[in-house]
């Protein structure tokens, strides 16, 4: 452990002495050191082996014949196995049972696997895996959303959400556009590859290492695939090389072919994917399509819109429920839409499953209605962010969202006006209008958008956490939780929490390796819950301890509970002071247990799946960012310059840890939009399937000047842990302020002050920009007025 | 086939029977067991497997075992001094919390101490431009490069080595 505060300075009003204070990362020194220990690091039992996966050539298709003699004769192949040696049930689904470990007969996707073999060496099994002979009887493969909507190919059924009249008010508008946006998708690219070792145990046991988010789905899955049950399956991990949602379903299939293999053998075996079968082979942030039309006053006040979405979800449901129900809630961002429609459709394709993927479908919302935005101020060539300001949730009225929660803990005028002020916002918009006039080639755009995003998983079963605190009678103290670490910091901050909790020194304080033994039925550390639901957890473990405690000092020492006090690594007993394990020592003598559970629920959460209503989010995160850029009009390159982010983490737990995750997760959302393409070929292979061809942001792409802060003084107005605010997720959402300043200085290649422009598509790529700028340039603006 | 590889890794000689397509990256994990080299694309552009041969700044997954005969190897678990105090690039990362989930961390520290070196009086601009072969999903960076600004400016770096 380690508690250095400085050099970076951080201010924060807290009153705790623990939590709040910005310490750094309890894994850093093993990290920088080399010693962390990640899945791949473990060292295996004598006679392990390895397994690699053999995948479908085709998009869509039957399996006729599959030779896999090949394969078992190839050198140091020890067991091969297919959807038929699977002993119990070949799903890893999450919600449906549309997610095969193998496919019995129909794949469904280029490079979906079709077998495993293990071997005695990782490259032994990849040689071999090389080797089969498969025929296919090929089908028709629907490839893109456009098509899957022509032909209504969906995974689930479409859902509407529907509040006050869209279509008339649409009629009375004072203007309408109608528009659409392509939204593309994203890999997750955790530098850390799927992983999983299987480690049979006595009597029919299985412990598996997992890189995963989500331990007790890969519990589940893992027994139900060797037909035994959940108490057989022991999950652990330590630690993830990154997550971002991508380990949230997609664990489970390499889980459970380890686990076959290791139940059949009777080895262990690990199951290690490369990058570029990782890429093909697990599911992606959803693509989108979106039709819509609007109605605005002469403000630019939205008074009506009506919002077609059409996700890519691939050949099976996996997450994409939910993902969806996700960017309906997001649509709205921090707009209140009186009369508004949004249909939603889940579309099936024959390409990988897609996932979550950090803000879990919310920024693909976000993004449609910021381009509406953006859209409504070229038409009425007024200011984008005076059109943004103009539709802003009110704090006592215009306070409903379309699934009518209240918005209760707006903030964001507050914010908004903060940052317009010290991004210096008006005059950089005269002087970058002033340089664009200047220079003919390198135009320079500028935006200040919003975020508004809903905490809490929207199933309300998922948002409960367990923690499980033990101290010894030397005074040190073990903590394990539900929740994973991949790098975000959530074993720091709820060790802080329980030595906060226990008046004790964070070196007091190990957070062991998240196990389902230890807490069992945990939820995914996701929807940016983790601090949120375990922190809590582990405060009421940790108070049940203090409790104990202060309940045998009162009977021992005649005093009443408001005498005994923790802190500093000391117990104040009335007039005098103890050492904590002094105190500790005594209990145990004295036979008091010194091991507690705790448990927390979110209150105040409710939601009806039918009428997709309630209060899904127990509150709202927000954050603002100005991000200003160039763009060569000649090679379409860009280039961000600058940028500006408030962001609000109510009362921080630890503010060097937030603004990690702010100025990461906005570099990746900024990646999202502008460099990371996925490109699909007519045969529906991905082909950009490594680092070579998918650009995930270099240190270059950071801009020369970034001004990042936490709100200060904004404490959750909800109870959550310490009155902070989840941070994961929704800083990759201040990337669309990049996105949005591209699109400003590509309009300002049009005729007039404010020109509408073409539809940019996203990620807006050299190609994709160079596209809008040729016909913007052929006066093509796809942008339709209706006349009213 | 089996070929018999020597070298001097963090100061030891070693030598081993490996086949002659083993991998460097290999070598150092799975036969010299030391794990803090990762393997993140297994095609040299992540840069997670960076180490220093022969004092340069190499990605590990790209090199033969065997190319690498009779050179000197150091890996991030042999940066640190003798007595486990960290050499100054890594206290920098992670007094400047310059990592998040740490899988890259070991072959930016690598990749920092041969920029440091070659560029002692460096610039924000040059590491940003030096770090390119890098990647890092969790941090935006920005961390990284105050990290490494802070230890070329920290006299004990000059000193250091490596």
């Amino acid at each position: 452990m380690n508690d250095n505060a400085d050099p970076i300075s951080f201010t924060t009003n807290h009153t705790t002495s623990v939590v709040g204070t910005p310490l750094r990362h309890d894994s850093a020194h093993l990290h920088v050191s080399g010693r962390a220990i990640y899945a791949d690091d473990m060292r295996l039992p004598a006679g392990s082996l390895h397994a690699a996966l053999g995948m479908s050539t085709i998009a869509h298709g039957r399996i006729k014949s599959m030779d896999l003699s090949a394969v078992r004769a190839a050198p140091g192949v020890v067991c091969v196995i297919t959807a038929v040696d699977i002993p119990g049930h070949n799903s890893y689904g999450p919600i449906l049972d549309d997610d095969p470990i193998f496919p019995e007969a129909l794949v469904q996707f280029a490079g979906q696997p079709i077998f495993a073999v293990a071997a005695t060496s990782t490259e032994a099994a990849r040689r071999a895996a090389r080797l089969a002979r498969v025929e296919y009887e090929a089908l028709p493969a629907i490839l893109d959303i456009r098509e899957a909507l022509a032909q209504q190919s969906f995974v689930i059924p479409t859902q509407t959400l529907c509040r006050g009249d869209p279509r008339a008010a649409l009629q009375g508008a004072a203007h309408r556009l109608q528009g659409s946006l392509t939204i593309g998708g994203q890999d997750h690219f955790y530098l850390e590859g799927q992983i999983a070792i299987a480690i049979p145990q006595e009597d029919g046991a299985m412990l598996v290492h997992s890189s995963t988010q989500h331990p007790t789905e890969v519990q589940h899955k893992v027994g139900e695939a060797l037909g035994r049950h959940v108490h057989d399956v022991v999950v652990q991990c330590r630690r993830m090389g990154g997550g971002f949602g991508g380990k949230e379903s997609q664990p489970a299939l390499f889980a459970c072919v380890a686990a076959i293999l290791a139940a059949k053998t009777g080895h262990t075996v690990k199951l290690r994917t490369d990058r570029d079968a990782d890429m093909i082979m697990t599911g992606k942030r959803h693509d989108f399509v979106s039709d819509y039309e609007v109605g605005f006053d002469e403000r630019g006040r939205i008074t009506a819109l009506c919002v077609m979405l059409a996700s890519r979800c691939g050949y099976s449901a996996d997450l994409s429920g939910p993902v969806n129900d996700r960017t309906m809630f997001h649509v709205d961002n921090a707009y209140y839409l009186e009369h508004v429609e949004i249909v939603s459709h889940r579309c099936k394709t024959h390409t990988v499953s897609n996932t979550a993927f950090r803000g879990f479908g919310g920024p693909q919302g976000m993004m449609v209605i910021e381009n509406i935005m953006d859209d409504i101020a070229r038409t009425l060539g007024v200011d984008p962010l005076d059109v943004r300001k103009a539709n802003y949730y009110g704090t006592s009225d215009r306070n409903v969202t379309p699934y009518l929660q209240p918005v209760e803990d707006n903030i964001l005028d507050d914010i908004t006006d903060q940052l317009e002020r010290t991004s210096d916002y008006r005059a950089r918009r005269s002087s970058i209008a002033a340089f664009n006039a200047a220079s003919p080639i390198v135009k320079r755009g500028l935006a200040l958008t919003p975020v508004k995003f809903g905490i809490s998983f929207n199933a309300t079963l998922y948002n409960q956490a367990g923690a499980l605190v033990h101290i010894y009678t030397d005074g040190s103290v073990l903590v394990n939780h539900g929740g994973t670490e991949m790098g975000q910091g959530l074993f720091t901050k709820v060790a802080q929490v329980v030595a906060e909790e226990l008046g004790l020194p964070l070196q007091r304080v190990r957070v062991s390796a998240t196990d389902t033994s230890k807490v069992p039925n945990t939820s995914a550390t996701a929807a940016s819950s983790g601090s949120d639901l375990n922190g809590k957890a582990a405060q009421a473990a940790a108070i049940t301890l203090r409790d104990r405690l202060v309940a045998f000092a009162c009977a021992q020492y005649k005093l009443s509970a408001t005498q005994v006090r923790f802190a500093a690594d000391r117990v104040l007993l009335g007039e005098e002071t103890r050492d904590f394990t002094q105190l500790v020592r005594e209990a145990y003598a004295a036979r008091i247990s010194l091991s507690a559970a705790g448990y927390y629920r979110t209150p105040k959460i409710h939601y009806d799946r039918v009428s997709l209503t309630g209060r899904p989010f127990f509150y709202f995160s927000y954050g603002v960012a100005a991000a200003e850029v160039a763009v060569d009009t000649l090679t379409g390159e860009t280039r961000l310059l600058r940028v500006d982010i408030l962001h609000d983490v109510g009362t921080s737990l630890n503010p060097v840890l937030d603004i990690g995750q702010i100025e990461g997760g906005f570099l990746q959302g900024m990646g999202w939009l502008t460099s990371e393409e996925l490109w699909w070929n007519p045969r529906g292979e991905l082909k950009t399937h490594a680092p070579s061809t998918y650009k995930i942001p270099t240190a270059r792409d950071w801009p020369a000047i970034a001004n990042v802060h936490l709100v200060e003084g904004m404490p959750n107005r909800e109870d959550t842990i310490y009155r902070s605010k989840a941070v994961g997720e929704p800083p990759l959402m201040l990337g669309i302020s990049v996105f949005q300043a591209i699109r400003d200085a590509v309009a300002s290649c049009g005729a007039g002050p404010l020109p509408s422009l073409p539809p940019l598509p996203a990620p807006a790529t050299p190609e994709a920009v160079l596209l809008t700028l040729n016909r913007l340039a052929a006066g093509r603006a796809a942008l339709v007025e209706v006349a009213s | 086939m089996a070929v018999k590889v020597s070298m001097t890794v963090n100061g030891k000689s070693v030598s081993h029977e490996v086949e002659e397509r083993t991998l460097l990256v290999s070598y150092i994990r799975e036969t010299l067991r030391m794990t803090g080299t990762h393997v993140g694309c297994d095609t040299a552009q992540c840069g997670a497997c960076t180490i220093h041969m022969n004092g340069r700044a190499v990605k590990s997954c790209n090199i033969l075992a065997m190319q690498a005969e009779g050179a000197s190897i150091t890996t991030i678990e042999g940066v640190a001094n003798a007595d486990g105090t960290l050499h100054p690039m890594q206290a920098a990362f992670k007094e400047h919390h310059g990592l998040q989930c740490g899988f890259c961390t070991p072959g930016m520290v690598m990749s920092a101490i041969d920029l440091v070196k070659n560029f002692p009086d460096t610039t924000e601009q040059q590491i940003r431009e030096q770090l390119d072969g890098n990647l890092c999903r969790c941090t935006g960076y920005h961390n990284i490069v105050k990290a490494i600004k802070a230890a070329a400016a920290d006299p004990a770096s000059a000193k250091a080595g490596v």
